[in-house]
């Protein structure tokens, strides 16, 4: 396959993906701040947009935090390359380059989206809810997932697919988590009190994980079980340890199907049994701001070392 | 007015070919032919077949507009069609292995030096050199217009890299989606073989070092090229990599692709890209699109490229004039296909007669392209004719001039129903090993009333174009 190709269809699932965390991003921020709070909305909001990582862009832009500002700046805005609509116009563009490694079916969720997307902007925001754009948001991805699961041929771009998708899930629930680290810093006693517990709970919702949690682990709700459930169970969709196995499995098999095992490889499978050998209470000792911090450094590692290795063509 | 012949309807009589179509309309409300004409433009969308209008604000991604109506050839029509237009195809790829060799047609005195040593589009990169099977041009689109009911004129050749494939295979595929019925009908000869055809004849022109099954990719400019859907169409029927210049690099006596299991060797490029930028140590230094090295490579066996660089001297404006002398040179036939008649205004005689006569001819630029750059004296005002005639005195060797031709109409749906609109005809003629044609080609029509211009960039759509089968 043609790196370039392969670059493409890393990107397209990293897109989609970071498309679906802005919606879920959206989601934490607006039922927390339906919390009434010492700090009232603004510290909610400020917590968000520093873990979408874009807080330095929306002031130069906006200034103050208001939600409106919010909504648009990580639904709307082409200023911010990870809002919605610059995460799914980015996809679709590179799904266009790449039209041929797709089925229609990938095709049609995906240029599906972005043409829903065009009729939204087209719409007056003050008749578009919130809930209805993220959950339109998570719909669209889930679509195309569902089509790629569905019909694209197990090949070399499949498994890059997956591998972007993989990649960008860790980070984006590393950096759900960590908005907790910032709504709870200023008052430390908040922890283990009903309104730590609620923001939990919200969490666990913006993640559609608000039932599993439930099935899996019963009873009250606290910090502990949630970064068990978060970081350490292979069961949760989006729990780091799985999203750190789905890239081991991928790059395995690409690794398998061109006969070349790589350092990268090594080092996520190495990453994968580094947490699975972690409890919850190591998490907590060392920190859990601290290790989210660290695990978003190591992806970020790893993001490189997929272009060195796959995508850029160069003699190895 | 001169009396435009239609291709559907003669005397108040329809023609053979489309007895059965007038059923089709007739039995066809307004309401239903609404309904599909959303559903061909949703089609369309849905597969993506738009060309990118960059840089002109609007909607990036228009549609070519589709005219539902099918013109239609009979058999014996087509036959004839083919033998002429294989038979230009071979005298084109001659002369350009002439010209780049001996140059025995100028040596015979039949065409000026200085039209072809002097054409911009002649490559002194690659005099002497012989591509594989003596090809230059592989994919030979030529122009074809009608003005009766056995009257073909060649309006010009596309030795380089014709567009427009792509929606002949669209078309066909959106018709038979649409209007089973209608194939059913009729006995259409199919147009889908040409992808294969195609691959086939990029193989047989693979490199004399190529030792094992060729490997072909189409070179695009990239996904911001008006045509690009149509390279990665083509890439995809034929199961072929598309690559951009960056994918490609040079090492030792090959090219490379990059690929995720790291260089791969490649054999023939079927480029779509122009010959000034494909590679910038031997052509534009500041071409991004190209790959450095690549001319070294072509020019010592190692890669060929689709089509050969140089292939342009022989589709230049002026040098049309003089392919039924090919046609006669070598191959010793007479021309089957007309050329239009044509006053090239180098020459004093012909100068003369263009500039008396401006008002009642189309004046042409000699290396324009695309319906831009040409005065239709009939349809322009005193003063735009005046503005030409200062261009063309400027610059005569620039210029031809043709008569305006009476071009053949088919019908088409128009908001009011159905009307006659001018049509050309552009079928994509295959050179390698053999030389193939599949029966069909793109149809584009003049959507505006009265318009003679077909270009999609000036308001041209485009029609499915069948040959009935014996």
């Amino acid at each position: 396959m043609l790196s370039r190709t392969a670059a493409n269809l890393y990107w397209i699932a990293r897109y989609m993906e970071r498309a679906e965390t802005a919606a879920r991003l959206l989601e934490v921020g607006a039922r927390i701040s339906l919390l009434p709070s010492a700090q009232g909305y603004r510290n909610e909001w400020d917590s968000l947009l520093l873990a979408a990582g874009s807080s330095i862009g929306f002031r130069a832009k906006y200034g103050e935090a208001v939600p409106r500002n919010i909504e648009s700046w990580l639904f709307f805005d082409r200023d911010n390359p990870s809002s919605v609509a610059a995460s799914i116009t980015s996809a679709r563009e590179n799904g266009r380059i790449v039209r041929t490694a797709l089925t229609s079916q990938v095709w049609d969720a995906l240029n599906g989206a972005f043409q829903d997307l065009r009729d939204l902007e087209r719409q007056p925001r003050s008749g578009l809810e919130l809930s209805r754009i993220t959950e339109w948001t998570m719909r669209q991805c889930a679509m195309m997932r569902g089509a790629i699961d569905a019909t694209l041929l197990r090949n070399d771009g499949y498994n890059f697919l997956n591998l972007g998708y993989y990649l960008e899930r860790g980070d984006s629930t590393a950096r759900l988590m960590d908005v907790k680290y910032y709504v709870l810093l200023p008052k430390i006693e908040y922890v283990g009190t009903g309104y730590d517990n609620y923001q939990w709970t919200t969490l666990l919702r913006a993640l559609s994980s608000h039932r599993a949690f439930h099935w899996a682990y019963g009873g009250e709700v606290t910090a502990s079980k949630i970064a068990h459930f978060l970081i350490l169970n292979p069961q949760c969709p989006r729990s780091l340890i799985t999203c750190v196995a789905g890239m081991n499995n991928h790059l395995g098999r690409l690794a398998k199907l061109y006969g070349q095992p790589t350092d990268l490889q090594a080092r996520v499978a190495a990453l994968q049994s580094q947490i699975e050998g972690l409890n919850e209470d190591m998490i907590f000792e060392e920190g859990l701001h601290e290790f989210l911090s660290r695990f978003i450094i190591e992806t970020a590692d790893l993001a490189a070392m997929v272009h060195e290795t796959y995508l850029s063509g160069d003699m190895r | 007015m001169t009396a435009h012949f239609n291709e559907m309807y003669q005397n108040g009589a329809v023609r053979a070919p489309y007895a059965r179509l007038e059923g089709w309309t007739k039995a066809m409300p307004a309401e239903l032919r609404h309904l599909k004409q959303a559903e061909a433009e949703a089609l369309f969308r849905r597969i993506g077949i738009t060309f990118a209008v960059y840089g002109e604000g609007g909607d990036p991604d228009r549609l070519i507009p589709f005219d539902m109506f099918p013109r239609v050839f009979t058999a014996q029509e087509w036959a004839r069609l083919e033998r002429g237009i294989k038979q230009r195809a071979r005298a084109l790829n001659a002369f350009l292995v002439d010209v780049y060799g001996r140059g025995e047609i100028v040596r015979s005195g039949r065409i000026p030096a200085r039209l072809v040593y002097q054409n911009d589009a002649y490559e002194k990169a690659v005099v002497g050199f012989v591509p594989p099977k003596g090809v230059y041009s592989h994919i030979v689109g030529i122009d074809l217009v009608r003005t009766g009911p056995e009257d073909f004129f060649v309006l010009e050749d596309n030795c380089r890299t014709p567009s427009g494939v792509s929606y002949m295979l669209e078309n066909r595929e959106i018709m038979m989606r649409m209007f089973p019925d209608l194939f059913r009908e009729n006995r259409i000869e199919p147009v889908d073989r040409y992808p294969e055809i195609l691959r086939r004849t990029l193989a047989s022109v693979a490199p004399q070092k190529c030792r094992h099954d060729p490997v072909v990719v189409i070179l695009t400019p990239g996904h911001f090229n008006s045509a690009y859907y149509e390279h990665s169409f083509l890439a995809d029927m034929m199961g072929v990599e598309l690559v951009e210049g960056q994918d490609l690099f040079v090492q030792g006596e090959y090219v490379y692709m990059r690929t995720t299991e790291g260089p791969k060797r490649v054999d023939v490029i079927y480029r779509r890209i122009d010959d000034a930028f494909i590679d910038p140590l031997c052509f534009r230094p500041d071409s991004m699109l190209g790959i450095p090295g690549l001319m070294d490579v072509y020019r010592s066996g190692g890669v060929s490229i689709c089509s050969a660089p140089g292939a342009g001297v022989a589709d230049d404006k002026a040098v049309y004039t003089y392919v039924p002398e090919m046609i006669r040179f070598y191959l010793g036939e007479e021309p089957l296909l007309m050329n239009v008649p044509t006053w090239k205004c180098a020459e004093a005689d012909d100068l003369a007669y263009v500039l008396d006569k401006l008002g009642d001819l189309v004046v042409k630029e000699v290396h324009g392209s695309g319906g831009y750059g040409m005065l239709i004296g009939p349809t322009s005002s005193a003063a735009e004719i005046e503005t030409f005639r200062g261009r063309i005195l400027a610059d005569p060797g620039n210029y031809i001039a043709q008569p305006t031709l009476a071009l053949s109409t088919t019908p088409t749906f128009v908001e009011q129903g159905i009307a006659p609109r001018h049509v050309d005809l552009r079928p994509y003629c295959l050179v390698g090993e053999r030389i193939e044609l599949v029966p069909g080609g793109l149809t584009r029509v003049a959507l505006k009333e009265g318009s003679l211009v077909v270009n999609s960039s000036q308001g041209g759509g485009v029609k499915d174009t069948w040959v009935l089968a014996e």
